[in-house]
């Protein structure tokens, strides 16, 4: 959870279409903040990947990339943290349905590992609402 | 000469060596793409030894790995070797945490895979 301790030194929030390469460009603002305040590599590259998978999963699951419904994408990035929430108009799902990818009967399906890295690179996850919100954090390791 | 938009193709001995142009391999078009050229090299061209050098890739999304998953499927159906190299660190860790480093056939360097077919 933030803290007290937390400054914030950038925030956004927004509502944009269900538009991947829109999602896409305002997550290259979140890691350009995140470069700004020399955060590591790995940090960087993990926190593009699981919010990258988020947003798909809002777009293409939750919204069934339906043109008419929307995301909202709010983000605050500290020196130390990085706090992402992102919300579809789906009806929601349970992440604990999912089954796991990394089972030899499932390795070879081609998709269903979005949760799975977000969970690998952020510090938490958190499905509200009834899955259509997800909340990323990342305390930086570097 | 088959013209190929995300790849470049090159043959060392009977191996197709293929880098990928894309340094992010995440845009939904350019994946869909990068995977009809991939799967045109085992189903069109008849490639049956294919090294996959990932040296110019600095990120690649899920969509990408289900690309590759198929193009692993494709290589079997035909009787072929698919191999993986060059792989940097922050994705070799998301093929272990995946664990579809034990799907594939992941070697350090070219060489080193060049030497394994």
């Amino acid at each position: 959870m933030p803290t007290s301790h937390d400054t914030w030194t950038w925030q956004c929030d927004q509502v944009i279409p269900s538009d991947a390469v829109v999602g896409r460009q305002l997550l290259d603002d979140v890691l350009r903040h995140l470069e700004s305040l020399h955060w590591g590599r790995h940090d960087i590259f993990g926190v593009h990947l699981a919010v990258d998978e988020a947003l798909v999963n809002a777009i293409f699951h939750g919204n069934a990339h339906d043109e008419t419904k929307r995301v909202r994408f709010a983000c605050r990035v500290s020196p130390q943290r990085i706090h992402v929430e992102i919300t579809d108009e789906g009806p929601g799902f349970d992440p604990d349905s999912l089954p796991d990818p990394t089972t030899p009967c499932r390795r070879g399906c081609p998709g269903g590992r979005g949760v799975l890295l977000m969970r690998a690179f952020m510090s938490r996850v958190e499905f509200c609402d009834h899955g259509s919100r997800v909340v990323l954090e990342k305390e930086r390791d570097t | 000469m088959t013209a190929y938009r995300r790849l470049d193709v090159n043959e060392v001995g009977d191996v197709t060596v293929v880098r990928f142009r894309d340094h992010k391999i995440i845009e939904d078009v350019n994946i869909q793409e990068l995977g009809q050229e991939m799967f045109r090299l085992v189903e069109t061209d008849g490639r049956r030894s294919l090294l996959l050098d990932f040296s110019s890739v600095d990120f690649l999304s899920s969509a990408a790995l289900g690309k590759l998953i198929t193009l692993d499927k494709k290589m079997k159906a035909h009787g072929g070797v698919l191999k993986l190299s060059n792989i940097r660190a922050e994705i070799y860790e998301v093929f272990a945490i995946t664990k579809l480093n034990r799907l594939f056939d992941i070697r350090k360097d070219e060489a080193d895979a060049l030497a394994a077919f």
